[in-house]
């Protein structure tokens, strides 16, 4: 589709007879009638323009014009300079195949000429095309059409995400803030100074009169304070207030504002006032800025640590990589590698993108992606994940996932969307906050109204400065800071572990969890049979047995026969080719090996052709109580021995199952092995309760049945077979396979692969979630204790009355508290597992 | 009780009554995104807040909704849907477009972070 627009619109252009195009132009801030006029007769009064509509309410811009006698590009212009601005984007498409500066003109003029695109230069040097472009006329497609019509590729090289750009964006508030601070704590000195004068040494014997002039001066001071360094509290109040909305911006700038205007009149007009009452309190507007706005400084560089994970993770991407590309090794940036690229890397060096291994062998350290501390063996076929670091050898691998796909990336957008999510207790507070400002503003009315009415003398200065502490005090951003700033650390602080969290609800619903479902095969254990025993009977020394059997199954396909050649290779033994190799279904092989006739296979092949076992039946009973599976082997038809071959278990699995027990889980197993070997496997990791012979199909309903005693469940399994469970269980954790890293079905996604990670998510969950409340014990008791104190409940008691400047100092550092509290969860280090 | 005190009691109740009406039972205005080039689109202005706030989709057709944000203030820097899972960066300066498709009709908030500025989508 995109593509046809690309092509209609070339059509359209070329064509003389029916030179007409249309256009759609979404159009910022054309809200009014008098503002569409406005912009019709500018883009009217354009030659080629044969007809604008521009609909207020949508704020589209309707245009029919002839290609031939203007461009769009000018009709853009013509609004942009009416004072409005079109929606537009930006996008650097990588193109393949510049190598002279003569291909740049083609290919810039056939962009200029497709529809939608406003201007557009193509640079040899890093062979891109910087596009600019309507987003609501032409797209990533139309664009590439273009591209190739002037007979160049154009690929969808994915924008790197900027680290930088965030962390540039917060110094640069930080600094502003600042610098409005600076302006506003000079400011405050002489103000505050000559807010008092009777209690400052050397101006007490002023005059009133005088002490009026210095007020007035005073009074410029604070209004420049008010309009420099307060500046985005009176926009930020005035653009909420259109949209009938209030914050925290509003509640600042009519304090503010409020005292710095009651202060004018008292002193243009002090004859308003009772004798002696008409008091001037700039200080008021000028500290409280001063305070706020450091506040807000503060908060914006604590926020910066709070995403510190997201930045880890991006810094972990390599910048470059070195290519085979006609067969020379090439270094490109990292974004230009493409699918089927060989790439190689040495010693040292980052992996750029995810591939499998073509050649070669080292050990690649995974622990940034997957957690896991111990370097992972790589050889031929095996996949590599992008951003690991290669230890020992050299390596060459085919790039299979490359820019938005690769594990990488999948792990940092996951990341932050989970950051960006809400956790269900967030949707109470935002009920709450959503109230909270004009509730706050009918308290200041209120108490306004009651110090008027029942007050002492002064009544109106008594009920003007309650009001303002009212509307100080108020700290609606710590409410609203609460809860997302703790789950963006705790979530981040996960993801450095190699732990997904979905999202807030699947925090929330982790911390709740008492019972833990744990999948046997490929979770608690390797999901792979190894060898484990070799038992032997009289006069065969068990290095003989190995290797034969092992010789014997050099060319089986079957897994139980792979896992003894595995054991043999690991020890090293020479194995020998067997001859009239012959499989017997259901029972075993035949073969002969050394010209020594073998059989191994099971107790039925060994019944079968009257081998006796006999004398090895007290071995045989360990093993099967253990969950091993034996293999029986004879020797030229003499029993010779048995091997046993079973699934281990993963290295920390029983450390793991320990820990989710230290948490106060109930941990379960689920398998699809018979009674026997599933407590076998149960009994060694410390698991009591087993589920035993289940169906795959039946997991789901295993997950129901425990739900159904009332417990709030957490399966964990592998994701693909698993799926029904995950979803089923109240919290789905999936254990990923190094670059599948994003599985739909899960709530948690462990990258690492290992079972200490569920009890990482259990435990970081909990702690964010006892962070997250409490910020909200700590915001909501502030704001509840706050506003009554400052609205002077506490007066007729004990006569006591916030100053203003306490109101404003308190507010400021509420919020930072909040976020420095968010940021104590960074120290976490997970528990002993 | 002198007049004063009656009159200003009485502007209280007003403004009062006005702040309650004016934050809280007052209809907002809509603005209804319009087909271009297929999706609905919107454009947002993110200043102190969204401009426009309340929009009003289709349900089950993809709707774009491109922000701007004119302002620098940490308050607005990030965009959450989040009934849609979909959270996202707003650098000043820069058009960020978001996609999403309503597929049921009903009422789906987007706030920043904080949930201190906040919008409706409403799909019908």
């Amino acid at each position: 589709m995109n593509d046809t627009n690309g092509l209609s619109s070339r059509i359209n252009i070329s064509d003389a007879v029916q030179d007409a195009a249309n256009a759609e132009l979404s159009v910022l801030g054309m809200t009014c009638a008098h503002c569409s006029t406005a912009i019709e007769e500018t883009v009217s009064a354009i030659d080629g323009v044969r007809a604008v509509h521009a609909n207020a309410t949508s704020g589209v811009v309707h245009v029919a014009y002839e290609p031939s006698r203007t461009r769009i590009g000018a009709i853009v212009e013509a609004v942009e300079r009416s004072g409005y601005r079109v929606g537009r984007e930006t996008l650097r498409v990588p193109i393949d195949g510049i190598h002279c500066a003569s291909c740049v003109t083609p290919i810039e003029e056939a962009l200029t000429a497709a529809h939608g695109v406003l201007d557009a230069t193509v640079s040899p040097a890093t062979e891109t095309a910087t596009v600019d472009y309507l987003p609501s006329v032409a797209d990533f497609g139309s664009i590439e059409a273009a591209i190739e019509s002037a007979g160049y590729r154009a690929h969808n090289g994915l924008k790197q995400e900027e680290p930088d750009r965030e962390a540039a964006d917060r110094e640069a508030e930080y600094r502003s803030l600042m610098r409005k601070f600076w302006f506003a704590a000079i400011i405050s000195v002489p103000v505050l100074a000559t807010a008092y004068p009777e209690f400052v040494p050397g101006l007490s014997g002023l005059s009133r009169t005088t002490v009026r002039w210095i007020w007035a001066v005073d009074a410029l001071l604070a209004l420049a304070v008010l309009l420099y360094s307060g500046r985005h509290f009176i926009t930020g109040a005035v653009a909420s207030f259109r949209r009938r909305s209030a914050d925290m911006n509003t509640l600042i700038a009519i304090g503010t504002g409020a005292a710095w205007l009651y202060s004018v009149v008292a002193i243009a007009v002090p004859t308003l006032f009772p004798e002696g009452t008409a008091e001037a309190f700039f200080d008021v507007t000028a500290v409280v800025i001063a305070l706020v706005v450091l506040g807000q400084a503060l908060e914006v560089r604590a926020k910066g640590r709070t995403s510190a994970a997201i930045r880890k993770l991006l810094d972990l991407q390599a910048k470059t990589a070195r290519v085979i590309r006609d067969g020379v090794e090439v270094d490109i940036p990292v974004e230009e590698v493409e699918v089927d690229d060989v790439v190689v890397i040495r010693p040292g060096e980052k992996v750029p993108v995810d591939g499998t291994v073509t050649e070669g062998a080292s050990a690649i350290d995974e622990s940034m992606v997957t957690g896991e501390s111990i370097p992972v063996e790589k050889g031929p076929g095996d996949p590599v994940i992008g951003a690991t670091i290669n230890r020992a050898g050299s390596l060459k691998f085919k790039a299979t996932k490359v820019g938005k796909d690769t594990a990488l990336a999948q792990i940092v957008k996951m990341v932050r969307d989970a950051q960006g999510s809400k956790a269900p207790i967030a949707r109470t507070v935002d009920v709450v906050s959503s109230y909270f400002v004009p509730a706050v503003m009918i308290v200041a009315l209120l108490a306004f109204g009651a110090w008027y009415t029942f007050g002492p003398s002064p009544q109106l200065t008594y009920a003007i400065v309650v009001a303002v502490t009212v509307l100080i005090i108020a700290c609606p951003c710590a409410l609203g800071l609460a809860t997302p700033m703790s789950l963006m650390v705790g979530v981040g602080k996960a993801a450095e572990k190699g732990v997904l969290i979905r999202n807030g609800e699947a925090l929330q619903a982790s911390r709740a969890l008492n019972a833990v479902i744990l999948d046997k095969t490929g979770t608690i254990t390797k999901g792979q049979p190894e060898l484990t025993d070799v038992l032997t009977s009289d006069g065969f020394a068990e290095i003989d047995v190995l290797r034969l059997a092992a010789s014997a199954e050099r060319r089986s396909e079957h897994p139980l026969g792979e896992a003894i050649v595995r054991a043999a290779q690991a020890r090293e033994l020479e194995l020998a080719e067997p001859e009239g190799f012959k499989a017997i279904a259901g029972h075993g092989i035949e073969a002969t090996v050394e010209e020594r006739s073998i059989l191994l296979g099971n107790r039925k092949l060994m019944t079968d052709r009257d081998i006796d076992f006999g004398p090895m039946a007290e071995g045989l009973t360990r093993l099967s109580d253990e969950g091993k599976t034996a293999m029986f082997l004879a020797i030229d038809g003499r029993p010779a021995g048995i091997v046993a071959v079973a699934d281990t278990l993963k290295d920390d699995s029983s450390a793991a199952v320990a820990a989710l027990h230290r948490l106060g889980l109930e941990v379960v197993m689920l398998t699809g092995d018979n009674q026997r070997t599933a407590q076998a496997i149960a009994s060694q990791v410390g698991i009591e309760r087993v589920l035993a012979e289940v169906l795959p199909e039946e997991k789901a309903a295993q997950v129901q049945k425990l739900q159904a005693e009332g417990k709030r469940v957490a399966m964990v399994g592998d994701g693909i077979n698993d799926a029904p469970a995950l979803a089923q269980a109240d919290v789905g954790i999936a254990i990923g396979t190094g670059t599948d890293v994003a599985i739909e079905a899960a709530d948690v996604t462990l990258v690492g692969g290992s079972l200490t990670g569920v009890v990482l998510a259990i435990d970081v969950s909990k702690r964010t979630f006892r962070n997250i409340k409490q910020n909200l014990v700590g915001a909501f008791g502030y704001n509840t204790l706050g506003i009554p104190i400052a609205a002077g409940v506490l007066y007729p008691a004990f006569g006591t009355l916030l100053s203003p400047l306490i109101a404003g100092a308190a507010m400021a550092f509420s919020s930072v508290t909040v976020v420095t509290n968010a940021n104590r969860l960074r120290r976490y280090r997970p528990r002993e597992a | 009780m002198s007049v004063d005190i009656i009159l200003v009691d009485l502007a209280v109740i007003v403004a009062i009554a006005w702040v309650a009406w004016y934050f809280w039972l007052s209809e907002k205005e809509a603005v209804r995104a319009v087909a271009a080039s297929g999706a609905q689109e919107v454009m947002i202005r993110v200043k102190g807040g969204y401009d426009p706030d309340v929009i009003v989709v289709d349900s089950g057709r993809p709707v774009r909704l491109h922000f701007d944000r004119q302002e620098t203030a940490s308050c607005s820097e990030m965009v959450v849907f989040p009934d849609f899972d979909v959270s996202r960066r707003l650098p000043e300066g820069e058009l960020v477009t978001i996609e999403l498709t309503p597929e049921t009709p009903g009422e789906y908030e987007f706030s920043c972070q904080m949930g201190m500025l906040r919008g409706r989508l409403i799909a019908n």
